[in-house]
């Protein structure tokens, strides 16, 4: 009797976000991947019947540079967030709690800015009239005409100005648990600065890394505003061709291909660490 | 003990880079100079032609009416869904945990993509209903983190301590974790209302005719060089607001 009425309640709890998330998450993903085995219809829409007439499109090897081009500035934005919040994580965890506040604050605040206004803010400011542009030219570190908008570098940039927060905020949160009593007594028994900190605080905060990696490596994966506002013609990403399928083509299966393929590649990693995961609480344990 | 200068080098470096776009957009959004190259003088001309442009008004009006249901909706359902994770331990939790997790790494264009899928096949025209179908969908995770963090540290005694004293269950409820959950239930419908309105990705795949949120306005002032200084003023105002907002979140999240 009792615990039939706990499973009633926690039917009734948990229903209405199950439902929601349900209806509008799962349902949704599942249309995208069985849309890209369906023809295209005139009107933008999706025709009757199946085929696989889109998926051999698409595996064109033309497609392979956007694919690879995708990856490639994914895996640099995520190193580079890295090297840059690792040290940035361990100073935040190491000063008074006002100063960690104000730390932790002035990093929400860009984050949490309209990441539409931060782009266009990168944009004037690597204008050809803009004031990075003169600055540089005024030193004579480029050349008069060089541009500094339009091309990979651009996007590299804007891409690795608007995931830093999602690389500090997590290794900051793991920052915070470590024992820093650990790093003076590394250097106790002799261990100088660059040591203690890649051989203790580094493993140390290893949970934190790999999470911030994903974190960032899944989220540069499905850009295309930034190639789009701050990039040339030839540094597409694999989420420019999914809009341009959408939008000026008005080819929905063929779009659902491409973000099927963008869910496999977003979907690889994360499995990678639930496994690792797995194993190493296996391992731990034994 | 010796401490490394290179960190707090690195931290300074990385706080100047975040801040100098906004910084820059902020000086320009009061220069006389149309790109901001050199300052020209102090003027608030931008600010002028932004008050008369009624089609921004029109959008922000559109993005705070969407920002308010959809937020109060996720605050609702992630309120919900986060005391269910946390009383509960089943099959059913599991995979409601995996189903609330997901959307947090799922890539925008992808959420919208398929959104816009759904939206086409069942034949439901893109407009209000849609975006706030969307914004919804997205924010429930989030608020979902926030309150599960705030219930985690909630000390269950006090709902005893509260029945010992002879409350009821209800009396319980309202008068003790509610007044307690409070703060993280609000904070976690700050993020879901500023996630809304900062929204374009998403947005752009499932909005109609009429219903140009204040993202999509800026885009497409973006497009136009004439208007640029004016993205600045309106820029300016926005970042101004997410620092309220921001400040405001940081307060009830800590206050106990």
């Amino acid at each position: 009797m009792s615990t039939d009425r706990q499973s009633s309640k926690q039917w009734l709890l948990t229903l209405p976000s199950l439902a929601w998330l349900g209806v509008f998450f799962v349902i949704p993903a599942i249309l995208v991947i069985v849309t890209a085995f369906r023809p295209a219809d005139l009107h933008g829409g999706v025709g009757a019947g199946w085929t696989m007439a889109t998926v051999h499109e698409v595996s064109d090897p033309a497609y392979l540079p956007i694919l690879w081009r995708t990856v490639w500035f994914s895996g640099v934005t995520t190193l580079v967030c890295l090297a840059l919040s690792l040290p940035m994580a361990f100073q935040m965890a190491r000063v008074g709690p006002l100063m960690r506040q104000v730390l932790l604050l002035l990093v929400v605040i860009p984050f949490l800015s309209n990441f539409l206004i931060r782009i266009f803010a990168w944009k004037s400011l690597l204008h050809p009239e803009g004031p990075l542009t003169r600055l540089l030219i005024w030193l004579h570190f480029i050349p008069e005409d060089a541009m500094l908008l339009n091309n990979a570098g651009a996007v590299l940039l804007v891409l690795i100005y608007t995931q830093l927060p999602f690389a500090i905020l997590p290794l900051y949160a793991a920052a915070e648990k470590f024992d820093f009593g650990l790093l003076d007594a590394a250097r106790d028994l002799g261990a100088g600065p660059w040591r203690s900190f890649s051989k203790v605080f580094v493993p140390g905060v290893w949970r934190g890394i790999v999470s911030a990696a994903v974190m960032v490596f899944v989220c540069s994966l499905g850009q295309y505003v930034i190639p789009q506002m701050v990039g040339g013609a030839s540094d597409e990403m694999l989420g420019s061709k999914i809009a341009q399928r959408v939008f000026s083509d008005r080819n929905l299966p063929h779009a659902s291909v491409l973000a099927a393929g963008l869910m496999l590649v977003v979907l690889v990693p994360m499995l990678i660490v639930a496994v690792w995961q797995r194993f190493g609480r296996k391992e731990a344990v034994s | 003990m010796r401490r490394s200068w290179l960190p707090s080098l690195i931290t300074l470096a990385v706080i100047v880079f975040l801040f100098a776009p906004l910084v820059v957009l902020v000086a320009n959004s009061f220069n006389a100079s149309r790109f901001g190259g050199e300052w020209e003088g102090f003027t608030w001309n931008w600010y002028e032609k932004l008050w008369e442009a009624d089609e921004v008004w029109e959008s922000l009006w559109i993005t705070v009416k969407i920002a308010l249901s959809a937020s109060f909706t996720a605050m609702i359902l992630g309120t919900l869904a986060a005391y269910a994770l946390h009383r509960f331990r089943s099959w059913l939790q599991d995979v409601h945990s995996l189903l609330i997790t997901l959307p947090l790494v799922m890539p925008d264009i992808l959420m919208g993509m398929s959104l816009l899928a759904l939206f086409v096949l069942t034949g439901v025209e893109t407009g209000l209903l849609t975006i706030w179908i969307a914004h919804v969908t997205f924010c429930l995770s989030f608020v979902t983190m926030v309150v599960l963090g705030r219930l985690q540290d909630f000390d269950f005694t006090l709902i005893d301590a509260a029945r010992d004293l002879g409350a009821t269950r209800v009396q319980a409820l309202k008068k003790v974790l509610l007044p307690l959950l409070l703060p993280g239930v609000l904070a976690g419908g700050l993020l879901a209302f500023t996630l809304s309105i900062d929204d374009y990705v998403i947005t752009f795949f499932v909005s109609g005719p009429g219903t140009t949120t204040l993202p999509l306005r800026v885009a497409s002032m973006m497009k136009t060089s004439r208007s640029l200084p004016v993205i600045n003023a309106l820029s300016t105002l926005l970042i101004a607001s997410t620092f309220i907002l921001a400040a405001l979140s940081f307060r009830l999240q800590r206050r106990a």
